[in-house]
């Protein structure tokens, strides 16, 4: 098809409109690294935006020492690890027997009224803080883990692919004097790699941004996963929180901006996530697009 | 033609064993499930009661609508559900409108390597938790920010994003959308991939141009999936964004900024008044629960969507 003339200027506005919604995506991204890396000088004077001004690591130096980060990364890294161990093995456990039909697993029926509900209805905020209370299980890593063990979403996404997967492929199973669990660990898994690698994706970065929970269901600081420490003490630092001798011991604090230091914070708190990301691209746009629209 | 209770029974009793590697299956998500959402269901009675938390669940004083009566003649409720409302249906149109006219115009370009690197670019912001997003906003948004001090550059004075109550609910929906449009494009895209070329070669023989095609073809075809979409998204016209609005907020901008989640959270975990935020979810969940239940039901007769 020939382009008219008004499709080469669509064409190259098309362009220019969205590489511009794009660079407005990293911007305050650059910016925030940019205003990581910069003397407390420069910061102040509005000299930062999109390049380091007076190159210093002492912001990072700071986050790293401060005692804080480092326990709250190892909260963070403990609950990424069961969270998606539990949760991966939950999610497989319960969209199995649920991709079955109706005559092959009459019960069928009545685990799905149960799930489906525990989807469109809640307890809320308080009851489920009462039952983690009663439970016993404050400051513990399980109240970050177990309550969202099963995660609808998760599920519904594993189903389906478990759906697409021929039937022939399991009756020769059968056949073969196979059970259940086998054909789950054997076939289904091996078959559904993409799938599995879409939801690993998300129970990584769901457990390692989460941060609301790690904040009611901790009565002390030092449990706190590292969103929740993030949102504590460091998008409220103030430079006058430091004490005297944290400043006797390093000078080069008292030269540091809050913005500064809550800038290097954000990105040590997010980096690991966004490393992670590119390797998964591939698999979860496939993932995505089978649990949200079927057939 | 019934069957002997006996026989149902013994049936009901086969039938179990030969299901049982099914139930077994289930048996710990079951567990989990009825420990962690449906248990607080019933904890939901908070909602009727004078909750002292030093007594146990048991021995607390039934108090019928009072807490419901409370929190309802508070001079702000009123202004919290309005609040909740409008950015919420702000959020769900702007939520849906992006992401397709983004999806269109991305499909207009052919280079695939130009097109994929700007798909991983937008895709960004979604991997990011609404507390280090905040962080950024409130500094990049902030008065002596770099957007004002871009704005500068162009002689517009400096706008106070997030401490203006005018312009606060506004810069949530944009941030929202900013955050998520890249995200949901995915599914658009996918949509648009899945199109007929047959379709377009027609249209084409008849005249129509790039963008006509697009008007004509491209927009009809993934009409479904929009609806779709939006349908869905119903269900979410009581939640606003706890995430975000929680860690960008200020008592500045409490009249146009706070939300159902923010009041609750407010009302029950940091004022201990138990009863009346417990009373505040249970209204939300209702109303949430009828809307999404009205949207899964109007799902399945329009577009053959199943939950399940």
């Amino acid at each position: 098809m020939k382009q008219t003339q008004g499709q080469k200027i669509f064409g190259v506005f098309n362009y220019i409109f969205l590489t511009a919604l794009a660079l407005l995506c990293l911007m305050p991204m650059i910016n925030i690294v940019a205003l990581s890396f910069s003397s407390r000088n420069m910061v102040n004077a509005g000299f930062v935006t999109f390049w380091p001004r007076e190159f210093t690591l002492s912001s990072y130096e700071y986050m790293l020492e401060k005692s804080g980060l480092f326990p709250a990364g190892i909260v963070t890294i403990k609950r990424v690890i069961f969270g998606l161990l539990i949760n991966l093995a939950m999610t497989v456990l319960v969209a199995y027997p649920l991709s079955k039909d109706d005559l092959q697993f009459k019960s069928r029926k009545f685990y799905v009224g149960f799930f489906l509900f525990s989807m469109i209805f809640n307890g809320g905020l308080i009851p489920t803080y009462t039952v983690i209370k009663e439970m016993k299980m404050l400051d513990t890593i399980w109240a970050l883990i177990l309550p969202n063990a099963v995660t609808m979403y998760y599920v519904l996404l594993m189903l389906n692919f478990f759906r697409g997967i021929p039937k022939s492929i399991e009756e020769a199973a059968v056949v073969d004097g196979a059970n259940w669990m086998q054909i789950l660990v054997k076939i289904y898994m091996p078959l559904s790699l993409p799938s599995l690698a879409t939801i690993t994706l998300f129970i990584i970065v769901g457990h390692w941004n989460e941060w609301f929970d790690g904040m009611i269901y901790n009565n002390r600081a030092q449990n706190y996963p590292l969103m929740t420490f993030l949102q504590y003490h460091v998008i409220n630092f103030k430079t006058s929180d430091l004490r005297p001798e944290q400043i006797a011991a390093n000078p080069a604090l008292a030269d540091l901006d809050g913005r500064a230091i809550k800038s290097a914070g954000i990105v040590l708190c997010t980096l690991p996530i966004l490393c992670l990301y590119p390797f998964l691209q591939r698999y979860f746009v496939t993932g995505i697009v089978m649990g949200s629209v079927k057939g | 033609m019934t069957r002997s209770p006996k026989k149902a029974k013994r049936s009901l009793a086969v039938r179990f064993k030969s299901e049982l590697p099914f139930h077994l299956m289930l048996l710990p998500g079951f567990l989990m499930v009825l420990i962690f959402k449906y248990i607080p269901m019933v904890g939901l009675s908070i909602a009727f009661q004078d909750y002292m938390p030093v007594f146990g669940m048991f021995d607390q004083e039934w108090v019928g609508f009072e807490n419901f009566a409370y929190v309802f003649s508070m001079p702000t409720f009123p202004r919290v559900i309005y609040n909740t409302l409008f950015i919420a249906i702000m959020k769900i149109i702007a939520g849906i409108v992006v992401p397709v006219v983004f999806a269109l115009m991305l499909n207009e370009m052919n280079n695939m390597v130009y097109k994929r690197s700007l798909q991983t670019i937008v895709y960004l912001p979604h991997f990011i938790s609404w507390v280090a997003l905040a962080g950024i906003f409130l500094d990049v948004l902030s008065m002596d920010g770099i957007v004002n001090t871009l704005l500068g550059h162009l002689g517009i004075n400096p706008i106070y994003f997030l401490g203006d109550e005018k312009v606060f609910p506004y810069t949530m929906v944009v941030t929202d959308v900013w955050k998520t449009f890249g995200w949901n494009t995915i599914v658009y895209l996918a949509a648009i991939t899945g199109v007929d070329p047959s379709l377009y070669e027609a249209a084409y023989l008849d005249g129509a141009g790039r963008y006509r095609q697009t008007i004509h073809v491209t927009l009809p075809t993934i009409m479904p999936i929009v609806m779709l979409m939006t349908i869905l998204s119903i269900g979410n016209v009581l939640r606003a964004g706890f995430d975000q609005i929680f860690n960008l907020y200020s008592p500045l901008v409490y009249s146009t900024g706070d939300i159902i989640d923010t009041f609750v959270y407010r009302l029950g975990i940091l004022g201990a008044q138990f009863g009346p935020a417990t009373a505040v979810g249970l209204f939300q969940s209702i109303v949430s629960f009828v809307l999404i239940t009205l949207g899964y039901w109007a799902a399945d007769k329009f577009a053959g969507y199943r939950v399940f």
